[in-house]
């Protein structure tokens, strides 16, 4: 294999000047992590609400968070960001369309909002099965004791469900960064989309790729490091994962 | 104080849980509630405040209709204090804020009174050196004598207990019973469903007796124990006096 190795392409300038390929590489994991974040925000927002709603004994409920979960795991991300960039706009009125088409920033907003919304459904269910293992004596003694349903979830179960579930969490919000990659198919130049910029220029493509692996490594690392710290925190004292 | 008239109660289409079951109990008057496993007694009583919906009859609690959809039911259990078999504290909640929970976000008092009332009913049932401790750092004992304590800050117009001592060591079943007696003598309207003959020989007014989802006997104490008037109750008392 006739390759030329350059370990130091990083730091030579990259051709958008903008700085150097490192810059060019750490723009990107800017790009990442800031997407990554918004949607995992979405993700834990919306697949809380779902995951209760599968938990509640309303039919109507149950009927809704059955078909959310089944709706957005059941459709492969790249198809469901697709739907969101190329397909919505065409769907919607006129008008609507063209300011969706046109609004600045779209492959971002909709990278964020469509990873968000595909992770609420795993989110959604994680959390349900997190309620449900709960004994079911907790929502009685709460209920007995005159909190109304949303005070019980509010400060009886879903305390003590999202730290059951804190572990899995953890791995749901990996996917959420790992799976920011694919946003690349809709435009976003995030991490991988620098990576492939980097090689295209420069035709470095081993060290381009070895770099964007460091960094999401390293990236993970933190936000394993960081749930750690957050399970060791809200640990319980003489209950199960307790200190 | 509890009235409960022809109440019949059904799980799913065919299987009757309880059948025609009429009974009260007057203010200060404590009345416990045996049978064998799956005779329906802790259903009777988990309708007593709407844990359990019933199908038939009528259910009156101090003058308000329990299974009337017009009826503020958070309102209603607020004022009825409930033990349960495994004691369902709250454990990611401190002992003394599992006593001050439904004080603050039910009854609306302050955090100080809330507080001070939670460490005078735990002063009472010997515990007030746990306040800080978690309920996974206390015996089985220990914590049914803290749960009684959280239903009793709540100021209860009536206490059910549903199996108080069943999920509990020998040793710590006294510790239990003591604090139920004293609460008796003290006058507080009970329904209590236990297994514990000594405790109803001792502090009850009145025993029922339940068998596949029927009152099947409903007596004064004495005439109870001495002399039953169904061959049921006589079995099982045979069966669970003769060791």
């Amino acid at each position: 294999m006739n390759y030329n190795w350059n370990w130091h392409i990083f730091l030579e300038p990259n051709p958008m000047g903008t700085g150097t390929y490192l810059d060019l590489l750490l723009s990107g994991l800017v790009v990442t992590v800031k997407v990554s974040v918004l949607a995992w925000i979405i993700a834990l927002v919306t697949g809380s609400v779902i995951g209760v709603l599968r938990t509640l004994p309303s039919r109507t409920a149950s009927w809704i968070g059955f078909c959310w979960v089944e709706f957005f795991r059941n459709m492969p991300l790249l198809v469901q960001l697709f739907l969101w960039f190329f397909v919505l706009p065409e769907l919607l009125p006129r008008t609507a369309g063209l300011w969706l088409k046109q609004l600045p920033n779209a492959p971002f907003w909709t990278a964020a909002i469509g990873v968000g919304l595909f992770m609420s459904a795993r989110v959604a269910v994680q959390l349900q099965a997190g309620i449900t293992s709960l004994p079911r004596g907790q929502k009685q003694a709460s209920t007995a004791l005159g909190l109304t349903t949303v005070q019980t979830y509010r400060y009886v179960l879903l305390p003590m469900a999202f730290r059951i579930i804190l572990p899995p969490l953890t791995s749901e919000f990996l996917n959420t960064i790992k799976n920011s990659a694919v946003a690349i198919t809709i435009g976003l130049i995030e991490l991988t989309g620098q990576a492939r910029s980097m090689q295209e220029f420069s035709f470095q493509v081993f060290e381009a790729f070895t770099a964007a692996t460091v960094l999401y490594l390293l990236l993970n690392f933190v936000v394993v490091t960081a749930m750690r710290f957050l399970e060791r925190y809200v640990a319980i004292p003489g209950y199960i994962t307790g200190k | 104080m509890i009235e409960i008239n022809h109440v019949n109660k059904w799980y799913g289409p065919t299987f009757q849980v309880l059948k025609d079951c009429t009974t009260s109990v007057a203010k200060g008057e404590v009345v416990v509630v045996c049978g064998p496993s799956g005779s329906g007694k802790s259903t009777l009583i988990k309708c007593v405040n709407a844990l359990e919906p019933i199908q038939g009859g009528d259910i009156t609690l101090d003058g308000v209709k329990v299974n009337d959809p017009k009826t503020d039911l958070p309102k209603l259990r607020s004022r009825v204090g409930m033990v349960f078999q495994h004691f369902e504290l709250f454990p990611h909640l401190r002992i003394i804020d599992n006593l001050r929970l439904a004080q603050e976000k039910v009854l609306g008092r302050k955090s100080d009174d809330a507080t001070a009332k939670g460490m005078k009913l735990l002063e009472r049932v010997g515990l007030k050196d746990h306040a800080k401790k978690f309920p996974a750092e206390l015996s089985g004992g220990q914590q049914q004598r803290v749960a009684i304590a959280r239903a009793l800050a709540m100021d209860p117009i009536a206490m059910l207990f549903d199996e108080p001592t069943s999920a509990l060591d020998p040793e710590m079943i006294s510790e239990v019973l003591d604090v139920m007696v004293d609460l008796a003598r003290e006058g507080m309207t009970m329904m209590v469903v236990t297994h514990e003959m000594g405790f109803a020989n001792k502090v009850a007014d009145r025993v029922i007796f339940m068998d596949r989802g029927e009152i099947v006997e409903d007596a004064k104490k004495a005439d109870f124990f001495g002399t039953p008037r169904s061959d049921r109750a006589q079995k099982f008392l045979s069966k669970i006096l003769q060791h």
